[in-house]
């Protein structure tokens, strides 16, 4: 295996003596089949021990180690370095506030979550002793790509219309609410509508696809917001122009 | 949260959308056909007039057309903003006026043919 001299430039902050973020540069030695996330943890071990950033899994599952990796969102364990030449800019992701280096404050992002319900609300109650749910392929096909989701915001660090409009939902709490909506076991979706058919659910999304292009597990949450917006229409139609069909 | 009343401007944008991305293609083949003179029997002026005549086409040319536009014009719109215009009120009224303007010409044209 290759050896290379990689030069990294990562932003970093310390809020307890630095007034503004700034870049430091490090000389490492990476083999050649390392991804950014060994770099930096190979920085970390040997170079700089006060570099703080977020990971677990280092295999794309965990969803924490996203940051902006010469500008485009990135999970820096699946980013391999032998892809890119001359000096690699790491920052942490953008639309975010920085908590310290590449740690960002994902308050946001969980407030919002946690407002779409992100979770399974039975459209009756059933007793552990009726048995189990049962579902066709067919119906698992129809929300299994939303489940995907690894809640690593690359897509929030995508959006423009999230840069623009901090209040908007955004694409990853829009495509888990959708997840859910979609599968057949849930009775939630009247109460998550109140969200996502507000002005900062679906529609702030201009569908730009950015977040859909960035997405590490191929989600597709700009095609899940685009169903919420056909069926937030059918609805509004129908509320509006057919009252007689409201239950 | 209140509900977005979105969905009366967004329904006909995302109609038309979807409407030109077939009825586009078919246009253009057919004006490539008429300026190759290659017109096929079917397609000649005399015939597509008498078809364009019947009342029920009249009603759906107008739709595609009003749907068309309208689709153009909130494309236009959110561009607008994309690009910084936050002037969206005046925007919108400016572009779905030019939409219902279009689609009134359309329909005066329609009924002379
Ligand atoms: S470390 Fe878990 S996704 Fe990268």
């Amino acid at each position: 295996m290759g050896e290379r001299q990689v030069e990294l430039e990562v932003l970093r902050y310390n809020p307890e003596t630095d007034r503004e973020p700034h870049f430091q540069r490090y000389s490492v030695a990476c083999r050649e089949e390392w991804v950014v996330l060994d770099a930096l943890n190979h920085v970390k071990e040997t170079l700089d021990p006060t570099l703080s950033y977020r990971w677990s899994c280092h295999m794309a599952v965990c969803g924490s180690c996203g940051m902006m990796v010469n500008g485009e969102p990135k999970l820096a364990c699946k980013t391999f370095l032998r892809n890119y030449h001359g000096v690699i800019r790491v920052e942490p992701l953008r639309h975010f506030p920085i908590e310290r280096d590449l740690v960002t404050v994902i308050d946001d992002f969980v407030a919002k979550l946690t407002r779409v319900k992100p979770y399974l609300i039975p459209k009756e109650p059933k007793s552990v002793e009726a048995g189990e749910y049962r579902q066709t392929p067919a119906q698992l096909k129809r929300y299994k790509q939303f489940t995907l989701c690894i809640n690593c915001m690359l897509c929030y660090a995508a959006c423009p219309e999230y840069g623009l409009i901090p209040d908007y939902l955004g694409p990853a709490a829009l495509s888990l609410a959708h997840r859910y909506n979609q599968d057949s076991r849930d009775g939630g979706r009247g109460e998550r509508q109140e969200e996502l058919a507000s002005k900062e659910g679906v529609w702030e999304c201009s569908f730009v696809g950015a977040c859909s292009e960035v997405c590490p597990e191929h989600v597709d949450p700009a095609a899940a917001i685009q169903q919420v917006k056909i069926r937030s229409t059918l609805d509004w139609y129908q509320e509006h122009l057919m009252p007689w069909l409201k239950k | 949260m209140a509900k977005s009343n979105k969905p009366i401007v967004w329904g006909p944008f995302a109609a038309g959308g979807t409407v030109t991305a077939f009825v586009t293609p078919a246009l253009i083949v057919l004006t490539l056909l008429v300026a190759l003179g290659a017109t096929p029997e079917l397609l000649q002026y005399d015939a597509l007039l008498a078809f364009m005549r019947h009342g029920l086409v009249e009603v759906v040319a107008a739709g595609v057309v009003f749907v068309s536009l309208w689709s153009a014009a909130h494309r236009l719109r959110i561009t607008c903003y994309d690009l910084g215009v936050r002037a969206d009120t005046l925007v919108a009224t400016v572009v779905y006026a030019v939409a219902l303007a279009g689609t009134a010409a359309a329909i005066v044209y329609l009924s002379r043919l």
